[in-house]
């Protein structure tokens, strides 16, 4: 039986929404981290992550400091951020709730326990020696339910949705989160990349700022068999832009999000699309691009190439019908 | 100290487990056996357990007009309520019968209308009642069944006979919080399933799936059936996405729905369109279809109707079902299955005043502080009166409503309700409820065995809504040796 475009919509989004949670946890988790590892005279701030994500105003709005408190309430707890981890959570249940009969038993399970975990634990997410635990069961949570998804679902158009969400959200994130690492290259002088740029060779915090990078999205180890030698932007920045195997890198990302449309029905235009970005990823020269300091805008531009894939995704799917 | 049911006292009213003081009836033995056994902290222990399996189950339902939080967990009591295999065997043959009747009387009033010329019951009553669909006029379903899936509400007097309180046939709900409660049960209280022999309920989708494919439309095909939601924010919304789960059958909203320049219905997919045979629709009458009733609604499916009239797609429960269960037809089910059937009523009747009829009317006006009144037309106990609770103020200001729509109400004394021991913070005492059983008819019919049972979990209170406030229980039907 062919899947309703309606529901396919929400799968997908169920799909981001996971996703979505997982990816944030890891992101605070990483700032939160690389503070700790960078001397107090280093100028990096909480600033800067709500920079990368395009939160500065909305943050700014309802907050005077920009603390850590104050910042991971934002990400974490906050329900006036509409893409809060507890926000997008509701999200996930209800998305959950309106495809309950799509998904194993398990699974529904498994996004309840998430949401009951969250809203009962606002509080322990607030001090430091508590938000550690509260984000480690999040994106446990997350890690459970996609091996449950692996586990339990049939290889059905459902199936490709979820993960077709799932694989978009990861690539914008792993996307972010470099762009983390570039901005933040240099820490005495957030905003003036130019007069950084002669001294970043000899950067004494570049490879803990990057090792964090990597542990952010759980690479360290396999980047560490993969890449010999010092950790380094370049290095880093090609391994989760450009490595064809491991499955946050953007490339690997694009390349499973193209299989899953593969499996759908009229799926020329979204396939053409994700060839174009994967492409458009796997040819860029990211040394070159880090001694022009251009990385954030080819961010930028991948972004834009992520939103169309978004586009096309809906007008294939959900709205062909409409 | 292990719990005593020496103190027990259901103070006159018909208890479903305790008969008399500390003594169980021989359907409960066990199970009053069992929690005897135990310790008040045990039994209290076991109630907490029983809400968290709910709460991450996520059995919940919905109450309207909260604001955001719009589901909330499901009440549970963990002590079940039994029923004797033989007391139940003759509710359900009288469930049968009540429903066959129902039938062919609903196929009558949209047909040859022969009860209405035989004055059986009075025209003005059905053809002016607010249920009564005259686009159903000369349909003929399938089966000549109209009302495939209904939920009678049923009491115990203080005899501890079964009384029927009302029928639902339009879009009766709680059959998922029934299944659900059986699966917690065995989640919290497993030890209690091996002493006893209670019959099985999980069969009740697999009836409901096969009774709705017998409906389709096209011989032959395997029928695609979809469950027909008015989406997320309906109180029923869990048993929804509950049946069409249990059933695989996909679950709709009117928007993924369209009807084809052929009359037939198809459904919105990622492939294009596909047909669909038969919709359970859980979408009242005028909701159905803007091009015959409320133009304004967005939750069903222009050209609906017309599909089904040319029988091309099945629904269940028909349309136009509803105008058997109006709280005033009720008073007429008696006469109905002698009219039909030939038959005596197996299960009896509440005693009924039609607000209607003058005499009664000015009696009810008289008694109002010793009646339950009742809109005909409202289901989950909105817009009635309990009288005998009720104050003065709040009597004058329902008698005005009377007053001013006679018709739109009936009166009933108020039922003495069984009860139950149900847990209560620190103790367990005797809380009234009713029981709703579920029953389908296609081609064959299907009762469940027990149904919903819902309490009332304020003390001495009769109200057993959810959205009121009530608690519900698993039922269990005992084959006692």
């Amino acid at each position: 039986m062919s899947m309703l475009s309606r529901v396919a919509e929400r799968v997908y989004w169920l799909g981001r929404y996971l996703e979505r949670i997982e990816n944030s946890a890891r992101l605070v988790s990483v700032y939160g981290n690389v503070l700790l590892d960078l001397p107090s005279s280093a100028k990096l701030r909480w600033e800067s992550l709500l920079a990368i994500t395009g939160s500065s105003e909305d943050f700014a709005a309802r907050y005077s400091v920009a603390d850590e408190h104050n910042v991971a309430r934002f990400y974490l707890t906050d329900r006036d951020n509409p893409t809060s981890i507890i926000n997008s959570a509701d999200s996930a249940r209800e998305n959950a709730r309106t495809v309950r009969e799509m998904v194993p038993v398990s699974i529904w399970e498994g996004i309840n326990d998430l949401h009951i975990y969250l809203n009962d634990n606002v509080d322990s997410a607030a001090s430091r020696r508590g938000r550690d635990a509260f984000l480690g069961r999040v994106i446990e949570s997350c890690q459970y339910l996609v091996g449950c998804m692996a586990g339990s679902m049939s290889r059905d158009a459902a199936y490709h949705f979820l993960r077709a969400g799932r694989y978009l959200e990861r690539a914008d994130m792993t996307s972010r989160i470099v762009d983390v690492g570039t901005a933040n290259v240099f820490p005495w002088g957030t905003g003036s990349r130019q007069d950084g740029a002669a001294s970043r060779e000899s950067d004494p915090y570049e490879s803990i700022l990057w090792m964090n990078v990597l542990r952010s999205l759980n690479a360290l180890q396999m980047y560490r068999r993969a890449v010999p030698g010092r950790i380094c932007a370049e290095e880093v920045t090609a391994y989760l832009l450009q490595d064809e195997n491991f499955p946050r890198a953007v490339s690997n990302c694009l390349q499973a999000l193209a299989s899953c449309l593969r499996h759908l029905p009229h799926n020329e235009a979204a396939v053409a699309t994700v060839t174009a970005a994967m492409d458009h990823v796997r040819q860029a020269n990211l040394t070159q691009l880090l001694k022009e300091d251009g990385v954030h805008d080819f961010i930028d531009e991948m972004q834009i190439e992520f939103n169309a894939l978004h586009a096309v995704i809906n007008a294939s799917w959900f709205e062909a019908q409409r | 100290m292990k719990f005593s049911w020496q103190n027990y006292d259901s103070r006159g009213f018909y208890d479903e487990l305790i008969a008399e003081r500390g003594s169980a009836r021989a359907a409960g033995s066990a199970v009053a056996k069992h929690i005897r056994s135990l310790t008040m902290d045990e039994i209290r222990e076991r109630q907490r357990a029983a809400e968290l399996a709910v709460k991450t189950m996520g059995i919940t339902f919905t109450v309207y007009s909260e604001g955001t939080n719009i589901d909330r967990a499901w009440p549970y009591d963990i002590i079940p309520r039994t029923i004797s295999g033989s007391d139940w065997d003759r509710v359900e043959a009288g469930l049968v019968q009540r429903l066959t009747a129902l039938n062919l009387f609903i196929d009558d009033v949209y047909n040859e209308q022969r009860i209405l010329r035989d004055r059986v019951v009075p025209r003005e009553l059905i053809v002016e009642s607010g249920n009564f669909r005259a686009a159903c006029v000369g349909m003929r379903p399938k089966h000549g069944v109209w009302a495939h899936i209904c939920g009678s509400d049923l009491i115990r007097d203080r005899d501890g006979t079964f009384y029927v309180l009302e029928d639902n046939l339009r879009v009766p709900s709680g059959v998922s919080y029934m299944l659900e409660n059986r699966k917690v049960t065995k989640r919290v209280f497993p030890e209690l399933f091996a002493a006893d022999n209670m019959r099985p309920i999980g069969e009740y989708t697999a009836h409901l799936f096969a009774m709705l494919a017998s409906l389709s439309p096209r011989e032959g095909q395997r029928p695609v059936v979809v469950v027909l939601t008015p989406g997320i924010y309906n109180s029923a919304y869990f048993e929804h996405s509950y049946l069409a789960q249990q059933m695989g059958a996909e679950l709709v909203e009117g928007g993924d729905l369209f009807v084809g320049s052929d009359d037939c219905v198809y459904m919105r997919t990622i492939a294009g369109q596909a047909r669909v045979d038969v919709i359970y629709r859980r979408i009242d009458d005028l909701f159905l279809d803007p091009e015959v009733f409320n133009p304004d609604s967005t939750l069903g499916v222009p050209g609906l109707m017309r599909a089904w009239l040319r029988g091309k797609v099945a629904l269940a429960n028909a349309p136009g079902a509803g105008v058997a269960d109006d709280k005033a037809v009720y008073t007429y089910v008696p006469d109905m299955i002698r009219y039909y059937l030939d038959q005596d009523a197996i299960l009896p009747t509440v005693e009924t005043y039609r607000c209607g009829e003058k005499e009664p009317c000015a009696f009810v006006l008289q008694h109002l502080d010793k009646l339950v009144v009742k809109p005909v037309n409202e289901s989950g106990g909105y817009g009635m009166l309990m009288g005998p609770s009720a104050s003065a103020d709040e009597r004058h200001a329902f008698a005005r409503l009377l007053r001013a729509n006679p018709r739109n109400y009936v009166a009933q004394p108020l039922v003495a309700l069984s009860t139950c021991p149900t847990v209560c913070g620190d103790d367990i005492e005797p809380r009234h409820l009713d029981l709703r059983p579920f029953i389908l008819q296609g081609a064959q019919h299907y009762v469940t065995p027990g149904g919903l049972t819902r309490v009332a979990l304020k003390k001495g209170s009769f109200v057993v809504n959810s959205s009121q406030g009530g608690g519900s229980k698993d039922t269990w039907i005992v084959d006692c040796p």
